[in-house]
């Protein structure tokens, strides 16, 4: 979904950390990207290197870490690796889980000259 | 290396809490009405407007890619109504509401209607500083839309599964879409309604006006 906005969203956060650390140039950028965050990576690295072009951040490398989605199952009350944010339980098989882990897109660290 | 470990979406959801911020010190209600397109969003908000205006100020912000036409159809109504055109973009963003907030002459306690872009998906991932967002399913969509975009039912607090009228006439199943939204966001409050005969507008009316009512004692309070 409007990874193109999301892209936007990272370049205003280096651009704010450009002027707060004082760096002049980013030549990679990480970010965590959660499989339960409907953010599509390959839309999103079309998305950056459209909008990185003429900023601070052009040219460079962007690395995605992907989160595997996680949750909590009320009825084994027991952690569980979570396929969708409505998906069952892995053992039980119930849709009474709470997602814990997988929901997150933050930029994580960047490098810089 | 330069550690950021920040939310993309911050920007957002900080122009979000100040939207809130502003709502809450007027004791503005404000819903956030998302769906597909041709759902009956307008015809629902229009049904809404005309029996809550006698008794409480209702403003309304229009959100389509194009056009007055949603906008004008709510003035018709007599209620002061800002359209925001986003243009290409597929949603409302925060920045867009916090600056129609300051456009328009908000009243001191009422009712806020936000209709957003029609779309199921973008929608979902963006607060507007809204007290909830209210997801419109109608019964000539399929009983499965919560399962194939489970992020705004999952985000919404309120069903409306609107255009029951329609139910004889249509191959809809009202229980499995019910279950359907349920199995993805087991708090959600579904109400079934219809914008053209007014059909469960009672319940819908009652939960807007205790929703209001429980904003004005919280601001009391606070």
């Amino acid at each position: 979904m409007h990874e193109m906005s999301l892209a936007e969203g990272i370049v205003q956060l280096i651009e704010e950390a450009a002027h707060s650390e004082g760096f002049a140039k980013v030549t990679a950028v990480w970010l965590e990207i959660g499989r339960l965050a409907a953010v599509e990576p390959d839309a999103l690295r079309f998305c950056f290197d459209a909008v990185v072009a003429g900023t601070i951040a052009e040219g460079s490398r962007l690395e995605i870490i992907d989160v595997e989605g996680s949750g909590w199952c009320m009825d084994c009350c027991e952690p569980v690796t979570l396929g969708a944010l409505f998906g069952p339980c892995p053992q039980c098989g119930s849709h009474k889980v709470q997602a814990t882990g997988g929901t997150e897109m933050r930029v994580k660290e960047l490098a810089v000259t | 290396m330069v550690a950021i470990e920040q939310n993309i979406l911050a920007k957002n959801d900080g122009y979000a809490e100040q939207n809130r911020a502003l709502l809450r010190e007027r004791r503005i209600f404000a819903l956030n009405l998302v769906s597909s397109p041709g759902s009956g969003k307008t015809t629902l908000l229009v049904r809404t407007i005309e029996a809550l205006r006698s008794r409480c100020p209702v403003t309304v912000i229009e959100g389509d890619q194009q056009t007055a036409n949603d906008a004008e159809r709510i003035r018709a109504t007599g209620v002061p109504a800002l359209q925001i055109n986003t243009g290409k973009g597929c949603h409302l963003d925060a920045h867009m509401v916090g600056a129609a907030l300051r456009e328009m002459k908000l009243p001191q306690q009422g009712f806020l209607f936000i209709e957003n872009v029609g779309n199921l998906v973008c929608p979902a991932a963006f607060d507007l500083g809204e007290a909830h967002k209210v997801a419109i399913l109608s019964v000539t969509e399929g009983e499965d839309k919560p399962l194939k975009y489970p992020d705004m039912f999952l985000a919404a607090d309120v069903m409306l599964l609107n255009k029951c009228d329609l139910l004889p006439y249509v191959r809809f199943d009202v229980e499995l879409a019910v279950a359907n939204a349920l199995r993805v966001n087991p708090t959600l409050a579904v109400f079934q309604v219809s914008a053209e005969t007014g059909q469960g507008f009672d319940d819908w009316l009652a939960w807007l006006d205790s929703g209001l009512a429980a904003l004005a004692l919280t601001a009391a309070s606070g």
